[in-house]
């Protein structure tokens, strides 16, 4: 059985120097390696390797210097960092090692875990291919004629931020989450943290950001379809559960507007793998023939509004779990109703807004989102009514005589068949209509977001999907 | 060699990570050309050549020229090209 013990130390470190008689006592031996990490002269005796790259102190994982590691057989069988004096004589199996010296010092941090070396390490161990830039081009400009951005500026994603971002991930960043449509190719932890560097996100909002894809991934979505179709939708991302609060999102004042960061990059984050990783751009595979402005970005989170199940619960998650929930949405119509107080004549008012969705004549073709506000939601808490009665009310509002809806009635020709006049018809599928709270105290006013008109089994459904950490 | 800003490809990296120009057109005929003349010295005379050549083989041919071969061209003259023709010539010589 072969032993081997690797020691590291560096020489800014007031704990290595202090036990420099144990690394004299060491070095003579023959199974002990003596790594320095930013002084070969430290410790002053023959044969210190110095870790130059601290490529060694990196991919033995050290932490804290100084460390002591045991190999048998080349497997590690023991590690301590730091001075321990009882760890270290057992180890290292000498009882009188570093007798004169005290019990306990803990060490410093090693240079290998700290910046910029700790990101320079983690960024070599990536696999995306490096693109090195003219050095007389614009940083910005060059982004932009590579065709990388939205539009919109966006961050360089240098290994080093790219090796930040995945700090924000416990998973591999080697590790496949599907194929990206149109192109169908892999796409990777790593690519999604590339492009989340570029859209402007923090390291913390990269497991939402991987989530959002995953769920962008799932067949029901159907996101080839919904990037492919002419019509106006993208991606919507609802985020819901406390870690929506923690990165800092907002579901209140301006939810769905401008001005906060997660909200503003997680959407983006996803719209930008769908470009670069999977191919679709506008007038590409994209045939948007209008598209919406939130096809740069569409994100905000659930407000957690006590009184009402949430999208978690709503999706037989438990209440406190973490979750994206996607949604093919177009743009958002707003609905005033600031005289009612009492739940059905606000209902009437949302089932008005929500019949134009798409078209006043279409049915059972796409989904909405509401979004209730505070104030419009109180009507409805201090009736006691919860999320499902408003929904069943709403459907039962929603429900039309086919004469209504035929092609010909009120003068358009967009319609349901003639055949079909004395049936009566909801206005969206089972399951096609769904509430959700966010928004500021003041104002009564709530948000139809209407879908893509293939929704369900020929098209898209609404999707949640809960976020890793 | 010095080089710029080192970045981690975002696509799916099916593409060579160097720009390549655009595919050239399999045939001018029917395409509008602009000539850009810079406005050095019997430049024009190349480009009568080359004009000729363009027109041979079906193009129509748009002439237009900067006011000074020292500076960039200006931004309208540039979009007004752009918005006038499907090709465009441009060279530097001396």
């Amino acid at each position: 059985m072969s032993q081997r013990y690797v020691v590291v130390v560096k020489a800014d470190c007031p704990t290595c120097q202090l036990i420099t008689p144990v690394l004299e006592a060491l070095a003579p031996r023959e199974t002990v390696a003596l790594w320095s990490q930013d002084d070969p002269a430290f410790p002053a005796v023959p044969g210190v390797q110095h870790d130059v790259t601290l490529k060694a102190s990196f991919d033995l994982g050290v932490e804290i210097v100084p460390a002591l590691i045991a190999f048998s057989d080349e497997e590690e069988v023991a590690r301590c960092e730091g001075w321990e004096r009882a760890a270290w004589q057992s180890i290292l199996e000498d009882s009188a090692l570093g007798a004169e010296l005290p019990a306990l010092r803990p060490g410093c941090a090693s240079l290998s875990v700290t910046p910029p070396h700790s990101e320079r390490l983690r960024a070599e161990r990536l696999a995306a291919r490096r693109v090195t830039l003219g050095q007389e081009e614009d940083i910005q400009e060059a982004l932009f004629d590579r065709g990388w951005s939205d539009g919109l500026p966006v961050v360089p994603p240098t290994p080093e931020r790219v090796a930040r971002m995945l700090e924000g991930t416990t998973r591999d960043p080697a590790e496949v989450l599907g194929d990206v449509p149109p192109n169908l190719v892999p796409v990777t932890v790593e690519k999604v943290a590339i492009n989340a560097v570029l859209a402007g996100c923090k390291p913390e909002y990269l497991p939402v950001v991987i989530a959002a894809v995953e769920a962008a991934l799932l067949p029901p979505f159907c996101m080839h379809g919904l990037l492919a179709t002419t019509y106006f939708s993208g991606p919507m991302v609802v985020v819901c559960g406390p870690l929506a609060k923690a990165i800092g999102m907002n579901s209140q004042g301006n939810a769905l507007g401008q001005g906060n960061r997660a909200n503003a990059t997680i959407g983006r984050a996803l719209q930008l793998v769908i470009r670069n990783v999977g191919g679709g751009r506008p007038q590409g595979v994209d045939r948007a023939t209008l598209g919406n402005p939130g096809k740069y970005t569409f994100c905000f989170a659930e407000d957690g509004d006590p009184q009402w199940s949430n999208l978690n619960e709503d999706a037989g998650l438990p209440r406190n779990a973490n979750s994206v929930t996607l949604f093919a949405a177009d743009g958002v119509q707003g609905i005033v109703d600031q005289k009612a107080r009492t739940p059905e004549p606000l209902c009437r008012s949302f089932a008005e807004a929500l019949k134009v969705v798409s078209h006043p004549k279409m049915v059972q073709a796409a989904d909405a989102f509401l979004v209730v506000s505070p104030e419009h939601a109180r009507v409805f808490h201090d009736a006691g009514w919860s999320k499902e009665t408003v929904t069943k009310t709403l459907r039962d509002y929603l429900t039309r005589p086919g004469q209504e809806l035929i092609r010909g009635a009120g003068g358009m020709e967009e319609g349901l068949p003639p055949a079909l006049a004395e049936r009566r018809f909801e206005k969206f599928r089972e399951g096609g209509l769904r509430l959700v709270r966010a928004g500021g105290e003041a104002g009564m006013f709530s948000a139809v977001i209407g879908g893509w008109g293939a929704s369900g089994t020929i098209g898209s459904s609404p999707v949640t999907h809960e976020i890793r950490l | 060699m010095s080089t710029g800003l080192v970045v981690m490809d975002p696509t799916g990296e099916s593409v060579p990570a160097a720009r390549t120009p655009l595919p050239l057109p399999a045939s001018v005929a029917g395409k509008v050309v602009g000539l850009l003349d810079i406005s050095k010295p019997r430049g024009d005379v190349f480009l009568d050549h080359v004009e000729g050549k363009l027109k041979a083989a079906g193009a129509e041919v748009r002439r237009y020229s900067k006011p000074t071969f020292t500076r960039p061209a200006p931004t309208a003259l540039r979009q007004q090209i752009a918005e006038e023709c499907d090709l465009v010539l441009e060279a530097l010589a001396d």
